[in-house]
């Protein structure tokens, strides 16, 4: 029987997975609205296929980070404690980003309109880098003592290599949101430029993650098994399905081959992760790992209860919003707030 | 400054800063499901169209206030390992798993059903859209007893072992039946529907005193109001009371402070003001009402109250040297504040409900005075900040009662530079929030008219 810290390890990939599948669309929708577009009803138009539903996929962020406390404290505690000024920046971005959304539409002037489109961007630019930046410095490996402690600064986090991871999660994140803009506007006018933004995105994304895999490989910095080759093929795959897909105006095609590429991506991460969480890079056996960082079995095992029985019925009613809200939007449709 | 300091005076503020909006999104959200429960099942046809823009004008106010909430409150959760990674460490068995269910349980509630709430006007049939502000009630009001439960763990720990110096969860229901959640739970769903029934109610007063045409529904409104507000501020103090006599068993050192009472006395004195000397240990001048402190927690002018003094000598031979005095000065204050605002909010809740109800001609006569009411409305701000106050600062110098102090719990890693950098950015990006956002909302109560004629009413 498979022992509750592989459980959770495996729990905690499918949130993250979860969060990077609908927030990703998410925040490249936020990034490309003000690039699309100058035209104020096209621009609520693009914003209208979130509306509904971003708050809802930002708690799979919120979540997967409550689990990390509940499963793995340790890792929890060594991760937000390193990332400090990398999170705070995040926290300032989606701070400006939620209020945006809510206050965008409540003042008819223009000035009003820039400043939030801004905020929009900015705020879904920031985290959409900085989740990157993240997983690329947890796979290197961080200055972690012993004590389970960072030893570094914040500037330890920004590795030209890092950087890199940062610029290709952008880079999906954006190709995945013109696949959803794509799939969800009603606006033929909106289309080429979304395609140009989509394939230009998927261009950047696409050499990224391929220098990203390769630089390790080479350099021996990184080691990877074959089964997590054989992921990020695949994910390198569709995401080239999903360029041509797009190309050809297959939306449901291309969209759902992005979040393939996504979930691959993110699965390609914690296979090699495991059974880290965390690698120091100081010493091996620092690191933490689903034994030394995790908590009590008594409190695993209630929340893999809990955890069993709530994800299934969050699942549907997210699943029912969506439903709720699937039709495409179009531009002179008029929105009730 | 130190990171501790800093890394606390962060964490006040942030935390203080959310629980402005929380509140008002627990009392808010449960008064929008019994409105449009109402709504839905009326037989008064001429209602529901007045009714619906109530909905929505109501409901506009909500929607920014439950952002600031939401926005705010991620904070929350990543401040426990930023800031606190030690904390985190030594208790992350305990703590992390409400954490976690608050997220499974309530913020997808409430994040997934508000946005179907909010757009789903037009899409979904009324009974189930009102089904959708019900689960968001349900999800706020839940979220709300999570967190409470991780907060009395921090105030009186049960149901766990100390184990290779870390705190191990021994039994999950002892932590969520925590005597010390009922009382806060019970307190902070009381204290939601009193301060969002307060700012309902100066709404209400406003818009019946300045807008003419809006002056019927608003009349109605203030009625119903009125009520939900009585019974939110009675439940507050009620079950505040009920809490504070617990206290004596659960956290003797809090109380004391908030009395300001430095030696054990039987019976105990109530000092209504007093002149507080940390450093020599007492009380310069004080003004008291012999008795009544006993007969406040035991419900006779009899009984031993522990004075600040015992307890601390208790501590010490207990914990080891050190001060686990905490600021006996704030508390004492906070306390009383938070009374008085109490009252206060309670008093205008009858004097202005019973006009209402009763006395119309009159509240049509005095109506510039009811203009005059937005002055009053830090009331139920300043009354939850205090009571948070006492609650946090009354258990310094511990985070985690008796298991881990403040000062140990802090990350090590931090610099004072970063920890100013972030409190600073924090602070200042909060102060914009908090001004737009109080903008948005009076443009929205200004900007409303909700007449029973015709439905020229336009709630944004």
């Amino acid at each position: 029987m498979m022992d509750y810290n592989v459980l959770w390890f495996i729990l905690i990939a499918v949130l993250f997975t979860g969060f990077f599948f609908l927030e990703g669309f998410d925040y490249g929708v936020g990034i490309l609205m003000p690039l699309l577009t100058k035209r104020e009803e096209e621009r609520s138009q693009i914003l209208a296929t979130i509306a509904p539903v971003w708050d809802g996929n930002e708690v799979w962020m919120i979540t997967a980070g409550g689990a990390l406390f509940a499963a793995f404290p340790h890792v929890y505690a060594t991760m937000f404690s390193s990332f400090y000024m990398a999170l705070f920046l995040m926290l300032i971005a989606l701070i400006l980003r939620g209020a945006a959304f809510e206050l965008r539409h409540r003042h008819d002037s223009l000035v009003w309109h820039q400043v939030w489109d801004k905020a929009i961007c900015f705020g879904s630019a920031v985290p959409a880098f900085l989740w990157g930046v993240a997983m690329t410095d947890l796979m290197v490996g961080l200055p972690i003592d012993q004590s389970m402690i960072y030893q570094g600064t914040f500037f330890d986090l920004l590795t030209p290599y890092s950087i890199l991871g940062g610029l290709m999660t952008l880079c999906l994140f954006t190709f995945h949101g013109a696949n959803f803009l794509a799939l969800k506007l009603d606006n033929e006018q909106l289309y080429v430029a979304i395609r140009r933004a989509g394939l230009r995105s998927f261009l950047g994304a696409f050499i990224l993650t391929l220098i990203l895999l390769i630089i390790p490989i080479t350099k021996g910095l990184l080691s990877f098994q074959s089964a997590e080759i054989v992921v990020f093929v695949l994910a390198i795959a569709l995401l080239l399905a999903s360029a041509i897909d797009l190309k050809h105006l297959h939306e449901k095609r291309a969209f759902i081959a992005t979040g393939g590429s996504i979930i691959l991506l993110t699965a390609g991460f914690f296979l090699a992760m495991f059974p880290r969480l965390m690698v120091s890079n100081l010493n091996p056996d620092w690191s933490l790992t689903i034994t030394n960082a995790a908590s009590s079995e008594y409190t695993l095992s209630i929340m893999t209860v809990a955890a069993l029985c709530l994800v299934p019925v969050v699942l549907i009613y997210q699943g029912w919003t969506y439903w709720t809200f699937r039709h495409r939007i179009k531009i002179d449709t008029h929105h009730e707030y | 400054m130190d990171i501790v300091l800093l890394s606390r005076w962060q964490f006040a503020i942030t935390t203080i800063y959310h629980f402005l909006f929380v509140p008002v999104t627990l009392g808010l959200t449960l008064f929008l499901a019994l409105l449009e429960t109402c709504y839905v099942t009326t037989k008064r046809a001429h209602w529901k169209e007045p009714c619906r823009k109530l909905l929505k004008f109501f409901g506009a106010i909500f929607l920014v206030n439950f952002a600031m909430g939401v926005v705010t409150g991620i904070v929350q959760e990543f401040h426990f390992g930023m800031n606190w990674s030690e904390y985190s460490r030594f208790m992350g068995d305990i703590f992390g798993a409400p954490l976690a269910l608050e997220a499974l349980t309530a913020f997808f509630l409430e994040s997934t059903f508000i946005g179907i709430w909010v757009f789903g006007w037009d899409k979904l049939p009324e009974k189930l859209h009102c089904a959708c502000i019900w689960l968001v009630a349900i999800g706020s009001n839940l979220s709300a007893f999570w967190i409470l439960v991780a907060n009395s763990f921090m105030q009186h720990p049960v149901g766990y072992a100390i184990e290779n110096g870390r705190a191990i969860m021994t039994d999950f229901m002892a932590l969520i039946t925590n005597p010390y959640v009922i009382g806060e739970m019970s307190h902070t769903l009381f204290s939601g529907i009193a301060t969002a029934g307060f700012v309902l109610l100066i709404i209400c007063c406003w818009k019946y005193a300045v807008d003419d045409a809006s002056r019927e529904v608003f009349l109605q409104a203030l009625k119903a109001v009125s009520i939900y507000l009585i019974i939110g501020i009675m439940g507050a103090m009620g079950t505040g009371h009920v809490h504070t006599q617990y206290l004596a068993e659960a956290q003797p050192m809090k109380l004391s402070s908030m009395e300001a009472l430095w030696e054990t006395e039987d019976p105990a004195p109530f000092a209504i003001v007093a002149d507080i000397n940390q450093e020599k240990r007492q009380n310069d001048t004080e003004i008291t009402i012999p008795g009544m402190f006993s007969f406040m927690l035991y419900n006779k002018p009899e009984g031993a109250v522990q004075g600040i003094n015992q307890l601390q000598a208790a501590a010490e031979q207990q914990y080891g040297a050190g001060n686990y005095i905490p600021d006996v000065t704030g508390l004492f204050w906070c306390f009383r504040l938070m009374i008085a605002c109490g009252g206060a909010i309670a008093g205008l809740a009858f004097l202005i409900g019973g006009l209402a109800w009763v006395k119309q001609d009159w509240l049509l006569k005095y109506k510039y005075l009811l203009a005059l009411t937005p002055f009053l409305l830090p009331l139920p701000f300043l009354a939850n900040s205090a009571g948070w106050f006492i609650a946090e600062a009354g258990r310094q110098p511990w985070i985690v009662v008796g298991l881990q102090k403040t000062a140990d719990a802090v990350s090590p890693n931090l610099t004072p530079g970063e920890v100013f950098i972030t409190m600073s950015g924090f602070t200042i990006v909060y102060l914009i929030l908090a001004i737009i956002a109080f903008y948005v909302i009076c443009r929205i109560i200004h900007q409303t008219t909700i007449d029973t004629a015709n439905d020229e009413g336009r709630a944004l």
